[in-house]
């Protein structure tokens, strides 16, 4: 017995001194294998005599199974030290930068667009749309600017011959209009009272300057049923503002104005703070204009089919571009429509900014990358 | 519409600060655009007297003067012309702040002398340009006392006038409404009759009483023209931009801005016979002061004499018979034009003046003998001269409009009540004859109020003067639970936005107009919608195509050193020249590569595949047929012939893509690839009302599906569409997948042949496969693609 404790010795002081797995399963052939030290050392047991037999066959029995133990063990060393040999070559620099993604933007005037329709919506109103080269009659005409009206000068409208045939007559030439307005008439025509909607769109004055773009956005708002009187159009301006700017005061004022679709008229002013780098809406001793608006002049009513005797209301209209520029601090018009894509990715939005009312007016797409 | 303090209260008896002014103007709906105040910046100049002069000793054109401002004395040297004992001026001690430099005065020494503060000129002190010599104010000024309070600086105040309110296009209807509003009285005007000395030699005819309902003509002899104006008149003139020219044409212009009355002066020995009031024939030539020549029409209103039109009445005198330096006798005109008439003139003619600003809104019809009156008085007292009788054609006397208001209106109309007192009193004020009738307030315009046609006029006169702050603000009723506002096309307009940005592309907003230049390419049989009066030779027609303008923004952001660029818009492009002759197009580019070059190598060129993929995901996004579209290789012509398709829905085409036609990217002067699509959003179905939200059941087999490739040699001409859909033909049932996953063109195919290798996904539907069932299969999609395609097994 004392040659099994020796044997055992050495062969498990092999299995701790081996250092590959290559190595280790050698010393498995050599001790377990089918001429195996211990293998051999079993088969020669039937030879002995029965007690001794079962004396060292117990023995045998040990050492195989610590052998075996002991060899698990070693190649579990050995696998985990050639595992790490194997990762520490496949290092890599992980301060590396990702591929390369683009994340894609939402132009500032389709992300207003979102937001003014996510606000009005809430109140009740539905969005039209409206041609964008129109006839007199809906840009001018019914909207109470006959066609000698002084009102048609201040807008400076581009015309277009309705009929390339004949020589470009004035009065009767399409307009690329001038205002959405003319979606008030199109509502009309169309709708009887109660009547909720904004028209947001295109428009397009010949004016081409610093705070001028031959092209810039509006949305028309109209508002008619029977009670609807000018304290409505300020509650209903008021809280648009308030909702627009995500605050909860804003400063407003109402100055008496002028359009020939409106009367009253007024513009709406909402306080601000000036400073030569900043704008700070909604605090402060300054005055910036944001909107026209007015009870409906009858005369428009009846242009559009409604009688003026049992319904009123009122109108608005906002710029799109000059919203987005106060509540994001865009200090450019003109860069709106240059397609800079530096542009784009510094003032755009990210892909999945959705505007509601309910789930957060902006801020929804998480940060821009 | 400009006017100065002292100019208002001209008119105006008032102890209103300019602050109290400049607020009340903008709460009565005279809107202040900017009130120039140049005493604002005048802090620490004061009145000083100069004590001595000396010569300076070491420079020959200065002087050391002693400078004194009652309590202390200054050496100053100064190098004006113009200094000499005794002469009181402005004066700035060391600390000053200096307007015209920014900065504040140092004391230095020059020359060796010290120097402690200045004597200022005009320009120094922000209130005029001249740096010829410094102030010299008069004698019996008291010195030591602010600039401000000596000099009598006349603030300008500007006003944005709206077309309804043609009366405050002088400062007389400025001051009047500022009256009206409780900020003083109105002066009495200080205009005398003035007596014909002889009659008017000119007759005066006047054949068209509808344009012209008035027409008043007084002759002036002897007047010098050659004086010049009074400094006061100038003054004032000046400071609203308006330039000295002679005294003749100062007084019309004064009186445009003073009474907003427009007037006009012959020289009355330029014209030849009588005078007459009449329409223009058609093709009349007219010579205006401007300078142009311009074609009349019959709808044109003349003054002429018996060479033609002198004047186009009401809008511009002409050239030939106008008051020069040595006009001595003139013909007065002071008349009354329609607004239509004028406006339709100056409309089509294209010609700005105060004139016709004035008329085509509203001039006093009652203000014709006064403003007549008015101006003799000045040209008399200015230039000399006498006047003859007042010729008058036609009456002033003009029936006034009316309007009623019913007093309970304006609770119901502006949700707060107002007394019927408290309206008249309003109305009173800003001079309507007002008088109740059956409880109802009838308001009589005064003449100089051309505005007043029905109650929401009279509604607004009393709302701006009660202030619209004083209105409730109400919330609009809401007894509708909120509901999907956007219609079917709104909402995929706004999706499809937001799935092309999610493809990294960056949402642009380009005009609607484009340059024909490159338009035309783009039009595709139809004609071009050019606009009358572009802007800008480049924005000349409404495009038809979003196309040109994304390209432009391509080579423009190439030349910014961007050269990768994807955008696309979603808007209107116009397919005629009619209202609603218009569809909403998705469309973008994609030029350059998908990134720079980087570590990766990912980086590579966009290609017709990348532009394809966007049409397909803006279809899918609007709800499209976007999994089996028909997709043929014959897009527009401006994309490549051999690298573009297009995606039909039945007969409606739904988009284009393609590489960009080369010789229009060497227009544009593009040297790069670059792919677009063009998704007409209108052309993809609406979802019908009746479908609902629930999915279709999803059948999941339990069985494995096995994937198997073949390879085809096909002409080069067979189309992969047309592999896939044989492939798929073979078992529609079985076969649920096919995929090209290799194309090969090499020398080792025969000439005209290509390679292309399928993959295939068989899924069983009750056993598992076989051997023989995936034999049979194959065998079926050999069968069928060389029956299709001529293709043989490779």
């Amino acid at each position: 017995m004392e040659n099994l404790e020796d044997l055992k010795s050495e062969i498990l002081n092999k299995i701790n001194a081996v250092t590959d797995l290559k190595g280790l399963d050698d010393i498995r052939v050599s001790v377990l294998g089918k001429k195996g030290q211990i293998t051999d050392m079993m088969k020669s047991l039937g030879a002995l005599p029965l007690e001794e037999k079962i004396a060292l066959g117990k023995g045998l029995n040990i050492l195989k199974s610590e052998v075996e133990n002991a060899i698990e063990a070693q190649k579990k060393i050995l696998e985990d030290k050639a595992l790490n040999e194997k990762l520490a070559t496949e290092t890599i620099d992980v301060t590396l930068p990702v591929r390369p993604e683009t994340q894609g933007r939402i132009h500032p005037v389709s992300k207003i667009y979102e937001e003014v329709v996510a606000i009005f919506g809430e109140m009740g109103f539905d969005v039209a749309n409206g041609p964008d080269i129109e006839d007199q009659f809906h840009n001018f005409n019914a909207l109470n600017m006959p066609a000698n009206h002084p009102a048609r000068q201040m807008q400076d409208t581009f015309y277009l011959n309705n009929d390339p045939t004949q020589p470009f007559d004035m009065d009767t030439a399409y307009v690329i209009r001038t205002h959405t307005s003319g979606m008030q008439i199109r509502t009309m025509e169309k709708q009887q009272p109660p009547i909720r909607i904004i028209a947001p769109g295109r428009t397009y004055r010949s004016d081409y300057d610093a705070t001028h773009t031959p092209m810039f956005h509006q949305v028309e708002g109209l508002v008619i049923d029977k009670n609807i009187t000018m304290a409505h159009l300020k509650g209903c301006l008021y809280d648009f503002m308030k909702a627009f700017f995500e605050l909860d005061e804003l400063p407003v004022r109402y100055r008496p104005s002028y359009f020939p679709f409106t009367e009253p008229s007024a513009e709406m002013d909402i306080g601000c703070l000036k400073t030569k780098t900043e704008l700070k809406i909604g605090a402060g001793t300054d005055w910036l204009e944001v909107l026209g608006c007015g009870m409906v002049h009858p005369n428009v009513l009846r242009a559009g089919g409604i009688n003026p005797d049992e319904y009123q209301g009122f109108a608005f209209g906002l710029g799109i571009d000059r919203l987005a520029m106060l509540k994001y601090g865009i200090p450019d018009l003109r860069t709106f429509f240059e397609s800079d894509v530096r542009w784009l990715k510094h003032y755009g939005f990210t892909p999945l900014d959705f505007s509601s009312m309910t789930g957060g007016l902006s801020n929804n797409g998480g940060l821009a990358r | 519409m400009k006017f100065t303090l002292s100019w208002l209260k001209e008119h105006l008896d008032t102890n209103a600060t300019l602050n109290e002014i400049s607020d009340t103007l903008t709460r009565i709906g005279l809107e202040v655009e900017e009130v120039i105040n140049p005493a604002s910046q005048l802090g620490g100049f004061i009145s000083a007297k100069i004590d001595s002069v000396e010569k300076h000793p070491d420079a020959d054109h200065l002087h050391v003067l002693c400078v004194n401002d009652g309590t202390h004395k200054y050496q100053v040297v100064c190098g004006a012309p113009n200094v000499r004992e005794g002469l009181i001026g402005i004066f700035a001690p060391e600390g000053t702040l200096i307007p015209l430099f920014n900065e504040r005065l140092k004391k230095t020494t020059i020359r060796g002398v010290e120097s402690c503060g200045m004597m200022c000129a005009v320009d120094e002190i922000g209130i005029g340009s001249s740096h010829d010599a410094i102030i010299e104010l008069p004698s019996d000024t008291p010195i030591g006392k602010p600039a401000a309070d000596v000099l009598n600086i006349d603030p300008v105040i500007e006003v944005s006038i709206t077309p309804n309110r043609a009366e405050c296009l002088g400062v007389r209807g400025i001051a009047r409404d500022l009256a009206a509003a409780g900020l003083g009285t109105l002066k009495p005007l200080n205009i005398q009759k003035s007596e014909g000395k002889f009659a008017n030699p000119i007759k005066i005819g006047v054949e068209c009483p509808t344009e012209c309902p008035v027409y008043t003509g007084r002759y002036i002899k002897g007047v010098n023209n050659k004086v010049k104006s009074p400094k006061w008149m100038t003054d004032r003139l000046n400071a609203i931009g308006i330039h000295s020219i002679s005294p003749l044409v100062d007084i019309t212009n004064y009186l445009n801005y003073d009474l907003a009355r427009p007037l006009h002066v012959f020289d009355a020995d330029k014209l030849t016979g009588n005078l007459t009031v009449r329409m223009a024939h058609n093709g009349e030539k007219f010579k205006a002061l401007n300078d142009k020549e311009y074609d009349l029409t019959d709808y044109c209103l003349g003054i002429c004499d018996d060479e033609g039109v002198q004047c186009l009445g009401g809008i511009m005198g002409g050239m030939e018979k106008g008051c020069s330096e040595d006009t001595t006798n003139v013909l007065l005109e002071c008349a009354l034009f329609k607004p239509e008439c004028i406006a339709k003139t100056g409309r089509h003619l294209q010609i700005d003046s105060d004139s016709r600003y004035r008329y085509e809104r509203w001039v006093d019809p009652k203000s014709n003998i006064i403003g007549s009156d008015y101006a003799t008085q000045l040209i008399l007292s200015i230039c000399g001269g006498t006047a003859s009788d007042l010729t008058i054609v036609g009456s002033e006397n003009i029936e006034p409009q009316v309007a009623y208001l019913r007093p309970e209106r304006l609770e119901t109309f502006i949700g707060m009540p107002v007394s019927a007192d408290k309206s008249m009193e309003i109305l009173r004020k800003l001079g309507f004859e007002v008088s109740l009738e059956n409880g109802k307030i009838k308001a009589v315009s005064p003449s100089w109020r051309g505005d007043i046609e029905c109650e929401q006029d009279l509604i607004e006169e009393v709302v701006r003067m009660i202030g619209l702050d004083e209105i409730p603000a109400i919330s609009l009723p809401n007894n509708t639970f909120p509901k999907e506002v956007l219609s079917a096309e709104q909402h995929n307009a706004m999706i499809v936005k937001h799935e092309l940005a999610s493809r990294g592309m960056y949402e642009t907003v380009t005009w609607s107009f484009a340059d024909s230049d490159i338009a035309q390419y783009f039009r595709c049989g139809h004609d071009a919608i050019m606009v009358q009066n572009p802007i800008v030779k480049e924005l000349d027609e409404m495009r038809p195509s979003i196309l040109p303008n994304l390209l432009t923004a391509v080579k423009n952001n190439i030349a910014r050193g961007y050269p990768n660029v994807a955008i696309f818009e979603v808007a209107p492009v116009f397919t005629g020249r009619n209202p609603g002759e218009q569809h909403i197009d998705a469309s973008g580019v994609r030029a350059g590569s998908t990134a720079k070059k980087d570590w990766s190598g990912s980086a590579r060129e966009y290609d017709v595949f990348d532009a394809k993929a966007d049409a397909i995901a803006a279809i899918a996004a609007a709800k499209g047929p976007f999994e089996n579209p028909q997709i043929t290789p014959d897009a527009q012509s401006y994309y490549h012939p051999g690298r573009s398709g297009t995606i039909r829905l039945g007969k409606n085409v739904l988009a284009y893509f393609g590489e960009i036609h080369p010789s229009i990217l060497k227009k544009l002067d593009i040297k790069s690839r670059v792919v677009a699509f063009e998704v007409n959003l209108n052309n993809i179905p609406l979802p019908r009302q009746s479908s609902g939200k629930a999915r279709k059941k999803l059948e999941l087999s339990q069985l494995q599906a096995i994937d198997k490739d073949l390879a085809f040699v096909v002409d080069k001409t067979v189309s992969a569409a047309a592999i896939i859909a044989a492939a798929k033909n073979a078992d529609r049932n079985l076969i649920t997948d096919v995929r090209i996953f290799d194309v090969y063109e090499g020398s080792n195919l025969p000439e005209g042949k290509k390679s292309v290798a399928i993959s295939l996904t068989f899924q069983p539907a009750e056993q598992t496969f076989t051997d023989k069932d995936i034999e049979n299969l194959m065998n079926k999609v050999i069968v069928e693609v060389g029956k299709k395609t001529g293709g043989e097994l490779r």
